[in-house]
């Protein structure tokens, strides 16, 4: 079946402002009649959540965390994009949203990213307003850097922190309604299903996380902001608590599911140092600005980095593409360090590292500057590894960070489901195939702060919404089933703990469904979840019980649903026969080993169906219609 | 049960082998680091708020110097649900030092050895093998202990919740570069607001005082101009919070800065006790209402 984007019509640049025309006003008395559910608390959570208290609706928000201020955009550390063309470098919006486009290989909708483009400048305003402390000029004006592989300069920051700054500008604000009383705050809470009632959605089951009480929770529309499904592969940048349980739940209960195979794998992150390692620790992608990015020329090089003299060191992305150098898009730059060390010029006790070499930056600039400019990046890297980048090469290699699949969403960011609303992270839309450097702030921002506000008023106008509360079956049946599940794995009783499983299950992904894929290992792959699946329902052990604090009762929760997630993502993968962005099948590469895309047959979006637990997914199509870009092939050389 | 913290008390700039490593090869290092280590934990177990709580003990073996602290922890919990028995219950979520939710005390002193780091931050290196390390949760009684190491730290979000933000409703603000500020204000602006809100500057002072916390959001906004329209009532309001929810008064021990993973400054205290002054002038009418501002 094919899917409908409900693109508006007319010409690029106009669409948004038609349609935002178009789109019915809610009257002003009548707001705050309307209860709206947002899940999380990230950028796009919390600007949505105080966004829309602002206009009068009565908002419940629920995050997972302590506080509303933990949620993982805190950690972004680059910075944010914004078409404002400060610097009169020759950006525009047209450039920005050209520039997107291009990044994720064409396989994002063309509406969409030009609206992001449009909102970005109004979100540098926006944030500056309410005190985030951006990086300034000597002479008072906001200052930008060039990032992520763009040739002009419109990355806004603050330090290597700008996703905290954000976030705590967004949290001011919904803590600012939640003070005057227009959104009640759930923090510590744990969506555990979506209810659906005639079609639409229209609450949500929790749990409350200190107690273990489960409660139901009825809105007009449910707005899920949780993030990406990136802890999957149970080792990524990401937060421990990141999960895709939300997203997944509500799929279960007919949200379809948008190409859950495209997962972004960042280059710069600090390699996997022993079995027991939980997370991967990102360094920001503007190191690659001052640092070089090597390896030994011969395999096998056993010599220490300073021991090797540049004829024998090999540049790789400075050779392969000149032009971009080591600036290439974060997939590029993945694919080529993979690449290196499977030829066996891997450095590091693992041999699964490059080297990040600031030697040539501090002779030029000197140690002062490097230190001014990446000092709390060069701090965080000496804490972990114990060795000091001032003086021997950085040790990086790729992991996973960022998702660009999601639920499917139409240009209303509502999902197939009536009433439910995905913004953020959470979904698919803006990124296409690969996301680019200091986008995922601006996505995320602007869904909450500039779309949601428009198109959720369109609906909630527009949509006869009866009156219900929690007695009505649906909410009694999701939460009974909820509480059965939690029942159930407390029941399994085994022997293997949930991190166990979780290890097995993410590295099976990252070997198969990582940076590079096959059709005979993404097979194999599928099997083998079946396999670790079924064992994980019958010798998993959860201590405790449902009724109090229980944090592994939480994480058996989320890592079952990651079970199920993930043979929907083997299975996108398998079926998306090209290879496009971070999406790279073995099959379909270049003979210099470029990814080689198929714009005749995969120009659209995998929406998948679920169809049962084990049962192959159900596909939607949504073709792309590029009218305003020519698809070519991306080069950076 | 009081948290007793000395300057003493902190290990971060031990002895351990980072002079040694920088001369060897990667691979050298690597050898060190498989040289295997133990611990024996002395944690604070309480079952819920109203649980009295006691310490347990526990052996760590089978550890490396290049584990962080929390991943030791996992390890410990991993080997706890095998045997059946509970984990220790801990908050933790970005492990990198930025999302403020990891909170333990550490032999003393919150989070533990090493100057300016969160405890997702420490590295058993930082530990000698064979050591004894006792693991407790934030004291204060604004945070109330939920289970053993979790605490209570939503006192934080209402005092944000009564000012800590510039009353801009969105779409409202003009452009970003309509309003100059100074490469100097801004970073010191910034210095202030880089704040995690852990609440290590409360577990650690004898007074569990939210000064530092406070101070570093009201100065962040404060010495904006966009956040000078509302200054005094920030102050006000802030401040009131802040007693409202139990948490003491600054007696210059300065021991917040010392355990800051952020070294936000104690600074920034004199800047809010000269802000508070200053709202009380205005608001007991010494001077006009309306001022410069």
């Amino acid at each position: 079946m094919a899917l409908d984007g409900h693109t508006p019509g007319g010409p690029l640049a106009e669409k948004w402002d038609r349609h935002r025309f178009d789109l019915k006003l809610v009257n002003p008395a009548n707001k705050r009649k309307h209860t709206l559910i947002v899940v999380g608390t990230g950028l796009a959570g919390a600007s949505a959540a105080a966004t829309l208290a602002e206009l009068g609706y009565h908002v419940k928000s629920f995050c997972i965390q302590d506080s509303p201020r933990r949620a993982h955009s805190i950690a972004a550390q680059g910075g944010i994009n914004a078409a404002k063309n400060y610097q009169n470098d020759g950006d525009s919006v047209y450039r920005l949203f050209y520039d997107t486009i291009k990044g994720g290989d064409y396989r994002a909708r063309e509406a969409n990213v030009y609206r992001l483009a449009q909102e970005s400048v109004n979100i540098i305003d926006q944030c500056v307003a309410q005190g985030v402390p951006f990086a300034r000029e000597y002479g008072g004006t906001l200052s930008n850097r060039s990032f992520g592989g763009a040739q002009v300069s419109r990355t806004f920051y603050a330090r290597g922190q700008t996703g905290q700054q954000l976030l705590l500008g967004a949290y001011g604000a919904l803590m600012r309604q939640v003070h005057a009383g227009k959104v009640e705050l759930y923090p510590r809470h744990e969506m555990l299903d979506l209810v659906v009632v005639d079609g639409h959605a229209r609450g949500i089951v929790t749990r409350d996380l200190t107690t273990g009480k489960m409660e139901s929770h009825v809105a007009d529309a449910v707005l899920l902001c949780t993030g990406g499904y990136g802890n999957a592969f149970f080792l990524s940048t990401n937060a421990k608590g990141c999960n895709v349980t939300a997203s997944w739940r509500a799929h279960r209960r007919g949200a379809y599911f948008a190409n859950p195979c495209y997962t972004q794998i960042h280059p710069t992150c600090i390699p996997v140092a022993g079995g027991f390692q939980a997370k991967l620790t990102l360094m920001s992608e503007s190191l690659r600005n001052d640092g070089r990015v090597w390896v030994p020329a011969n395999k096998g090089d056993g010599r220490t980095p300073e021991q090797i003299p540049d004829g024998e060191r090999d540049y790789y992305l400075e050779r392969r593409y000149p032009s971009f150098g080591n600036l290439v898009p974060r997939d590029v730059a993945s694919r080529a360090a993979k690449q290196a060390c499977d030829e066996g010029r891997g450095v590091g006790a693992t041999s699964r590292a490059v080297y990040l070499d600031f030697a040539d930056a501090i002779r030029q600039d000197g140690e002062a500057t490097i230190r001014q400019k990446y000092g709390n990046l060069f701090q965080m890297y000496e804490e972990i590894t114990d060795e000091d980048p001032y003086r021997t090469p950085m040790r990086i290699y790729p992991a996973v960070h960022y998702t660009m699949g999601g639920l499917w969403v139409d240009y209303n960011l509502m999902s197939n489901l009536p009433g439910l609303f995905v913004l953020g992270e959470a979904n698919f839309s803006d990124h296409g195939a690969n996301r680019l450097g200091a986008s995922a702030l601006m996505q995320g921002l602007s869904d909450g702060y500039f779309v949601i506000p428009y198109t959720l008023g369109g609906y909630v106008a527009g949509t006869p919404l009866p009156e219900i509360n929690t007695s009505h079956p649906a909410f009694v049946d999701a939460e009974k089933q909820a509480q059965g599940r939690l029942d159930a794995l407390l029941a399994v009783d085994g022997s293997r703990t949930v991190d166990d499983f979780h290890r097995e299950l993410g590295l099976l992904l990252w070997d198969h469904c990582g940076m590079a894929r096959n059709a005979s290992g993404l097979t194999q792959a599928g099997e083998r979840v079946r396999e670790i699946r079924d064992e994980f329902w019958q010798n998993v052990t959860v201590s405790g019980s449902t009724g109090e604090l229980n944090q592994a009762l939480e994480r058996a929760g989320r890592v079952a649903d990651f079970m199920e997630f993930a043979e929907t993502m083997i299975q996108d993968a398998l079926s998306r026969d090209e290879s496009c962005g971070g999406h790279f099948r073995e099959e379909h590469q270049t003979e210099e080993g470029e990814a080689r895309r198929d714009d005749e047959n995969f120009a659209h979006v995998a929406a998948w169906e679920f169809a049962g637990v084990g049962q192959e997914s159900v596909l939607h199509k949504e073709t792309l219609e590029f009218q305003n870009v020519a698809l070519t092939q991306r080069s950076y050389k | 049960m009081s948290v007793s913290t000395s300057r003493d008390g902190r290990g971060g700039d031990c002895g351990c082998p980072r002079a040694a490593s920088q001369e060897g090869d990667g691979a050298g290092g690597a050898e060190r680091r498989q040289n295997a280590m133990s611990v024996r934990l002395r944690v604070w177990r309480q079952r819920d708020p109203q649980d009295k709580g006691g310490f347990e003990e526990y052996d760590a073996p089978r550890l490396t110097p290049d584990m962080s602290f929390l991943e030791m922890l996992d390890v410990v919990n991993e080997d706890l649900q095998r045997e059946g028995q509970e984990p220790i219950a801990f908050d933790s979520d970005c492990r990198e030092g930025i999302c403020g939710m990891c909170c333990l005390v550490i032999d003393g002193v919150p989070h533990g050895p090493g100057r300016g780091t969160t405890t997702c931050q420490i590295y058993m290196r930082s530990f000698v093998d064979g050591a004894t390390i006792t693991v407790e949760p934030w004291r204060a009684r604004a945070f109330p202990v939920l289970r053993d190491l979790i605490v209570d730290r939503s006192a934080f979000d209402r005092i944000i919740g009564a000012g800590g933000y510039n009353s801009v409703n969105t779409g409202s603000a003009p452009d970003a570069n309509a309003t100059l500020i100074s490469q100097a204000r801004a970073e010191e602006a910034f210095d202030a607001a880089a704040c995690i809100g852990c609440g290590a500057c409360v577990a650690t002072c004898k007074n569990a005082s939210a000064m530092l916390f406070v101070s570093a959001k009201m100065k962040h906004l404060n010495m904006l101009p966009q956040g000078k329209p509302e200054r005094r009532e920030r102050t006000v309001a802030m401040l009131k919070a802040m007693d409202d929810e139990g948490f003491g008064h600054c007696t210059n021990e300065y021991e917040c800065e010392i355990v800051c993973p952020k070294e936000i400054s104690v600074e920034h205290i004199a800047f809010l006790n000269r802000e508070f002054l200053r709202s009380q002038v205005i608001t007991t009418g010494l001077r006009p209402a309306v001022t410069e501002e």
